[in-house]
This record gives C-alpha cells, structure tokens and sequence, in this order.
C-alpha cells in the first residue's frame, strides 16, 4: 500500500473524520499548537543565542542547556503531539501540501544538527563552557539551528497558503 | 494589504518569529524566578541579559502587528478578543517594567520566594492572555 493510499484510509476513520470536524476540538488543538511555539522555539532560540554569544554570556553554555533543553524538548514534545493531532484531521490535505513536506525535512535538520552538535563539539565543552564568545563550530551549530526554526516557522504557516500560491 | 497573497502571510510569519523571541525572553526570566530555570545564575544577570531581547522581540511583534492590524482594521476593531489582546499587553508590559523588574533585579539574598513565584505567575499569565487572545484574532 502507498503512502498515498494509507493516508488516504487514515483521513477515512471515523476518528480522523470527527476531529476534523469538530470545530471547536480542532480549533483547541490547532491553539495549543501555535502558542507552544513560544515555549519550544523560545527556549531553543536562547540556547542558540548563547551558543552565537549572543545572550547569557557570564552564564556557562552547559548550564544554559542543561537548564533550558529539558524546557524546549518538552515544549518539542507537545508540538508533535498536537501537529500529528491536525495531520491526522486530514491527512492528505496535509501529506500533499509542499510547505508541509517543506517543513518536515527542516524539522528532520533542526533534529540531526541537534544529534550531530550532541556527538561531536559539546563533548568537548569543557574546552570552551565558559568562552563569552564560544569557538566558531559551535556559533554554526548555532546559526543552523536558528535558520532551521525560522524555516519550520515559515512552511508552518504557510501550509495554510498553498492554493494561494500553488493552487 | 489585504488583497496580497503574499504580504499578509509573511508578515504574520515574521509575526510568529517575534512570538519566539518573547517567549524565549520571558521564560528564561520567569523560569528562574519560579524556581526552574538557571537556579545557579542570580535572576538579576538572567533579567538584565533577557531585557534585549525581549524588547528586541516586542519591536518585531509591534512593528509587525501594526501591519496586521492595518490589512484588516475594520474587522478587528469590532472583535473582542482585539480588545482583550491589548488591553493584556499593556497590562503586561507595564507590569514588565515595574514590579516584575523590580523583583527580578533584586539581590537574590534580598528576594522573597514566594512573591517572585507570585510576579512570575502573574507575568506568564498575562503574556498567555495576550497569545491566546491573538490566537483567537485569527480564528475562521
């Protein structure tokens, strides 16, 4: 079976169907969606700021993540909740729209830069905690990131365009 | 404005990106008031580092949400929730900058526990009012 096709069957359970209509259901999730925004990106982008040297600089970076990741990843975890919520509302409304898919894939970056930033320079962060200004491959990580989550922004809210744009 | 496919939806986007930056600015300060955040900074380096960028992120939200509200004046200006947004962000940034600084920049061996948990609550509150009532402004 095609992804097509399962989505397809997806978008055509009773659930799916309910959820898709209920309004005020729908509305709820799509609120909570938008405003976590502010939590996880928030969090994540302060981190980056610190990273870039931007914010926080008498701060050690280990404390900033330490302290703050555990925020962000919570704030990560409500967002895929409630956004597989709205994908499963309609499924292939959402699996045929390009901001979507657009969106997915820099999701999947903002997630390897953050695994890749894990694995190799913040296993040696004890060169480097307390720089103001941490060393350039760490202000990359840094820059990545925060190109990555403005992108995610971006499709995000443009998914709701795509006629307007492709239609 | 309204007409164009493309610049309301982009200012909305740049909108959010605001929402980001002061979200990230108030939770760094409000975390740490409440007893989450960077516990081992004193909440008075955090809140004069965040300072920046919230008012940064305020610039952003302002000089966008001005042009938002200009694509639609009419209809906002007839809709509650408008209404209720700003009157929570102008309760919220006075609050801001008067008794939620001032408990933030107090010494920490000076600060009371509990009244910081208090001012922060107050603070995440009414910023919470503040999104949910743009949320709405949005709505179908």
């Amino acid at each position: 079976m095609s992804l097509f096709r399962f989505f397809e069957w997806l978008g055509n359970t009773s659930w799916s169907i309910e959820l898709h209509e209920s309004r005020y259901v729908f509305l709820l999730v799509l609120m909570i969606h938008v405003l976590t925004l502010s939590v996880f990106v928030g969090t994540a982008l302060m981190i980056d700021l610190r990273l870039l040297g931007k914010t926080m600089t008498r701060v050690p970076v280990s404390q900033v993540v330490t302290r703050l990741f555990p925020w962000s990843e919570a704030g990560f975890i409500v967002m895929v909740v409630t956004g597989a919520l709205l994908f499963y509302a309609a499924p292939v409304m959402r699996y045929t729209n390009v901001f979507f898919r657009f969106k997915m894939a820099a999701l999947l970056l903002a997630v390897l830069n953050v695994a890749l930033f894990r694995l190799s320079v913040y296993r040696r962060i004890d060169d480097w905690d307390v720089n103001p200004v941490p060393p350039r491959r760490v202000r990359i990580v840094g820059v990545v990131s925060i190109i990555l989550l403005a992108l995610i922004i971006t499709a995000g809210r443009m998914m709701a365009y795509q006629d307007y744009w492709f239609g | 404005m309204r007409d164009s496919p493309v610049f309301f939806p982009i200012v909305a986007t740049i909108h959010l990106m605001g929402l980001a930056i002061i979200g990230g600015a108030v939770l760094v300060v409000d975390l740490r008031l409440l007893g989450f955040g960077l516990q081992h900074q004193p909440a008075a380096a955090i809140a004069e580092d965040a300072e920046r960028w919230l008012l940064r992120g305020l610039a952003v939200m302002v000089s966008t949400g001005i042009l938002l509200f200009m694509c639609f004046a009419t209809k906002y200006y007839y809709l509650t929730f408008f209404w209720v947004k700003m009157a929570a962000l102008v309760a919220v940034i006075i609050f801001t900058w008067s008794i939620h600084r001032r408990v933030a920049m107090a010494q920490d061996a000076d600060a009371r526990p509990l009244r910081r948990r208090l001012v922060a609550l107050v603070s995440l509150l009414l910023w919470t009012i503040v999104a949910i009532g743009g949320r709405y402004i949005g709505f179908p």
